[in-house]
């Protein structure tokens, strides 16, 4: 069996602004494998859709990407001249955004760009690349693909754009499909059918799925793998299953007591909060990023960079010192008591 | 703030909107030379009795057509340093008194039609519906009336003289105003706070004086800059056709079309008033370009 | 209960007309229709349903912004048309759902938060600037940022200041129109629970909007769910919650992702047929959408029957023969060719 679709080992990004240099993305590996999910969780700012576009090699021009490996499908992507990956790109590795209608081009019909993507990578001839159009708008669960295929993005809805997108993405049978918040812009009833039809269609494909959301509700119904991300690191990662029911790091325990959950949560009682801001990413920062937020915090937090450490069960790991089960948190019950006067 | 290696970590607050405009004015060269030259050129036209050297209307007959005192010719002499035109004024001193030509008809063509504009394209981007397709209308009718035409037409009827120049052009040129007030408001007609204003009660004066228009003063004032140079360059061309200011007024536009008829014998007399335009003119929509940087949202 | 209720409407509609493009005729989108919903006074009522259903126009016309095109409002037993700006503005005021959109940024924060007193001319200058402090303290906000702006702020802390200048004038009833969804997790979570307090403190009733099931299932006690204009099911939020009677709020509240990692990702046999509030379907409007449809529900409007537990749902699976037969035929109401 072959190895993971997508290696990432100590991948940063830094981009020069007036104050210093801004670390938005440090350090941060993963691997994604064949017909797989990831996601990457974490609330805004804390260098998700940075990491994203920094595989993608789309990072806005100031900025520069460092990385130890990358690799797709085992072959090495840092050395790919702009030509090279350009030629990946909606290829072999695609793109899925939260706002379709700013990624379709509005001149174009729907037909002619899911043309366009396919047969700018193959050799296909136009009716093959229409046939494989139709099907595909079809797999997404369009009804009269055929007719859709000469409509204008502006003739669809939401719903129906994000749809095409999806199709636009795997035109190309692509190893990887980076998902970028694909399902925030939508309602909820529309956003159940598009992220059905995407881990349908990814397991069918066995394509490799990284999800970029903040939403922990999609994350744990539609990942394999969690990786949270907190201020340009990531602070945990493991499977759905281990970062819901025995997260161990205090931002991700604290996350998760935000959330209202049906059951869990009492009807009006005070949710959890995390007191503080996100620090500023700006010049080097020594300690643990979450260290002036976290209840647990020690001198050494902020004295030394921490390390990863394992959790109980294989797989699972988390950037923190204190123990995988050091008991049930008191964090998200003290920032209840006093959750007002703490605006972040 | 410049620190790299510390953790910053506390809440720091951003720069308050006074500060940030400050480090951003003084950061930018256009806007502090137009804002320099343009000083220079008020202050030149406000104190225009003081620092004139002669009377611009004095002609000295026997003493026309002198170079200015870089020329090499015997003639030249520092009692005119630009010169004297064909009828003997100097010429220093008319360029002195045409600023405050250009300046006022300028400012004022520009206030003008800055008003109409303003009411007519926030009106229009307020109230949408049929207001805006009567102010579309008005926009429209304006934008296929040539300028210079109906100047020329209103000038020939009315007779010319400073005020007539200066309402032909005010009423001629609220156009761009009034384009750019419509779509800058109707942007920030549709924003949340005012909605939020509504439902505070405020009347819809008071929304549109004390919400809409503070936010888009900024579009305003580069507009005003762009027209008010827009005004000074057709003064000049009316005066140069002999249908704007009448001599013997120093207007520069007016001074250029004195002198097209030594043009090939005597350049300097053309050179001189077309340059202090030109650098006029520059300097104003340095300043606007300036402004609309240093108010745009991310302007670094 | 005693008394009226504290917002009262009264089969409300609401039309606008939208230009169909060039050389095209007009159409008519019927944004609220003939909806009736009681709010009581301390309750926290929720609306819920798809983006284009109705909700924020019907919440508009509750603050006096849109006249409705049919019914009326009561405030208090007192007609909303028979109200001054200045009375309704004590009454009622909107939270909003961008915090970046909903604050003035050439104002500062003191002046934001005194402007409601301002405005209402109230009669006591002198302490304005004390409440107001006082008001931005009760919404944890540090007095310190009286005098920044906007732009200096968190999203978060925009947010209480929105708030602040919701609450200023006391009003007693505040519609919060997706009060987090534009915030981070952990600080919808802070303001979820500010609102809450400010709730208990100040004796306020909501009215909430938002997508967000999680929130309104934690937040309101009595929730409304709309589809393309009608409440089609209004209960108890336990009610509601447990067992939802409306194939539509079925569908809704089955697509909630709540972060359980056993569960996968639902099917909610919605077809993909995207409601388009412009072209309402006839008889229930949900009907192409509805995987329990009859041919009943394409022909007639089911009217709304009221169940023993106080709920009201409009479906012909739930009404009883008595209310359905009697009701007389009622046609789509989406007139084409009315100007407005």
């Amino acid at each position: 069996m072959a190895g993971p679709i997508l290696e990432v080992e100590n991948l940063s990004v830094d981009i020069p602004v007036p104050a210093g240099l801004l670390h938005p993305v440090q350090e941060v590996d993963f691997r994604v494998e064949r017909g797989r999910t990831l996601a990457i969780v974490g609330e805004s700012g804390c260098g998700k859709s940075l990491t994203s576009l920094a595989l993608m090699n789309l990072l806005p021009p100031r900025a520069r990407r460092t990385a130890g490996r990358l690799a797709l499908d085992g072959e090495d992507l840092l050395g790919l001249s702009e030509r090279e990956m350009s030629n990946l790109r909606g290829n072999r590795m695609s793109m899925i955004f939260q706002e379709p209608m700013t990624s379709l081009n509005p001149a174009y019909t729907v037909g002619d760009q899911l043309v366009e993507a396919e047969r700018r990578h193959r050799r296909t001839s136009a009716s093959q690349a229409r046939d494989r159009a139709t099907w595909l708008l079809e797999k997404v669960g369009m009804i009269g693909a055929q007719g859709r295929l000469r409509q204008y993005p502006h003739q669809l809805s939401g719903g129906l754009r994000q749809r095409v997108m999806i199709a636009m993405a795997l035109m190309c049978e692509p190893d990887l499909v980076i998902a970028d918040e694909p399902t925030t812009a939508l309602d909820v009833t529309i956003q159940a059918q598009i992220l059905h039809l995407l881990s349908d269609l990814q397991r069918e494909f066995s394509t490799g799925l990284i999800l970029i959301t903040h939403d922990l509700g999609v994350v744990a119904r539609l990942c394999d793998r969690v990786a949270v991300m907190y201020a340009g690191q990531i602070v945990e990662e493991g499977t759905a299953r281990q970062i819901f029911r025995t997260p161990a790091h205090p931002y991700t325990r604290g996350l998760l007591d935000c959330i209202p959950i049906p059951g869990k949560t009492r009807r009006g009682e005070h949710l959890g909060t995390i007191a503080g801001i996100v620090p500023s990413l700006v010049g080097a920062m020594r300690g643990c990023h979450f260290a002036d937020r976290c209840p647990h915090a020690e001198e050494t937090c902020r004295s030394a960079p921490v390390a990863f450490r394992d959790g109980v069960e294989t797989g699972h790991r988390y950037r923190c010192i204190l123990a995988p089960d050091h008991g049930p948190d008191a964090n998200g019950e003290r920032n209840r008591a006093n959750g007002r006067t703490n605006p972040e | 703030m410049e620190k790299a290696a510390t953790i910053v970590s506390l809440p720091v607050l951003e720069p308050s909107p006074g500060a940030l405009l400050r480090r951003r004015v003084f950061g930018h060269a256009g806007l502090l030379i137009g804002c320099t030259v343009l000083s220079v050129i008020i202050l030149i036209a406000l104190f225009a009795p003081w620092i004139a050297p002669h009377d611009p209307f004095d002609q000295v007959l026997d003493r026309k057509l002198i170079p200015p005192v870089w020329s090499e010719s015997a003639k030249a002499t520092w009692i005119h340093p630009l010169g004297t035109d064909h009828f003997g004024r100097d010429y220093l001193s008319r360029l002195i008194w045409g600023a405050r030509i250009s300046l006022v008809i300028g400012f004022s063509a520009m206030l003008i039609s800055g008003v109409i504009g303003t009411v007519l394209g926030v009106l229009a981007g307020f109230f949408g519906g049929r207001v805006d397709m009567v102010a579309n209308f008005l926009i429209t009718t304006r934008l296929s009336m040539p300028v210079v035409l109906v100047a020329i037409a209103v000038v020939s009827l009315v007779g010319s003289s400073l005020t007539v120049v200066i309402w032909v052009l005010g009423l001629l040129i609220w156009d761009r105003f009034a384009v750019v007030m419509r779509s800058a408001t109707m942007q920030v007609r549709n924003l949340d706070f005012v909605a939020a204003a509504q439902a505070l009660g405020c009347s819809t004066s008071r929304i549109v004086f004390t919400e809409i228009l503070p936010n888009v003063a900024n579009h305003l004032i580069v507009v005003a800059t762009v027209e008010m140079a827009h005004a000074i360059l057709l003064e000049a061309a009316l005066s140069f056709l002999g249908l704007g200011v009448q001599p013997p007024e120093p207007s520069w536009g007016l001074m250029i079309s004195e002198a097209k008829g030594l043009m090939f014998f005597d350049g300097w007399l053309i050179v001189i008033p077309g340059t202090a335009l030109f650098a006029l003119v520059l300097a104003i929509n340095l300043l606007g370009d300036g402004v609309r940087d240093v108010t745009a949202p991310d302007g670094t | 209960m005693n008394g009226p209720p504290l917002v009262e409407a009264r089969e409300v509609s609401c039309t606008f007309t939208v230009s169909g493009g060039f050389m095209k005729r007009k159409r008519t989108l019927q944004a609220v229709n003939r909806v009736s919903l009681r709010i009581e006074r301390g309750e926290v009522m929720a609306l819920v349903g798809e983006s284009g259903c109705g909700k924020t126009t019907l919440a508009k016309m509750m603050m006096g912004l849109i006249a409705p095109s049919e019914g009326s409002i009561e405030i208090d037993g007192r007609p909303l048309s028979s109200l001054d700006r200045m009375e309704v503005a004590r009454s009622v005021q909107p939270i909003f759902q961008d915090p970046y959109s909903s604050l003035n940024p050439r104002r500062s924060i003191g002046s934001i938060v005194t402007q409601p007193l301002r405005v209402q001319r109230d009669p006591d200058p002198g302490t304005w600037k004390r409440r107001a402090q006082e008001m931005m303290e009760l919404v944890g906000l540090p007095r310190r940022l009286f005098n920044q702006y906007p732009g200096q702020l968190s999203g978060g802390q925009r947010q209480r200041v929105a708030i602040a200048r919701a609450l200023v004038n006391r009003p007693r009833m505040v519609i919060c129109d997706e009060p987090t969804s534009a915030l981070d997790v952990s600080v919808q979570s802070q303001i979820l629970n500010l609102m809450q307090d400010l709730r208990a403190e100040l004796g306020l009733t909501y009215l909430l909007i938002s997508h967000n099931l999680a929130a309104v299932e934690h937040m309101a006690s009595r929730v409304a769910v709309m589809y393309l204009g009608r409440i089609v099911e209004e209960a108890d939020t336990a009610s509601l919650f447990d067992s939802p009677r409306h194939p539509y709020s079925q569908a809704l509240l089955e697509s909630v992702l709540t972060p359980d990692p056993t569960l996968g990702i639902p099917d909610t046999h919605l077809g993909v047929s995207y409601p388009d509030p412009l072209d309402v379907p006839p008889g229930c409007s949900f009907h192409p959408r509805c995987a329990k449809a009859m041919p009943d529900c394409a022909q007639r409007m089911p009217r709304r029957t009221e169940l023993p537990d106080g709920a009201g749902v409009a479906c012909h699976l739930h009404a009883g023969t008595h209310a359905a037969r009697s009701a007389p035929p009622e046609g789509n109401r989406t007139a084409r060719a009315q100007d407005g």
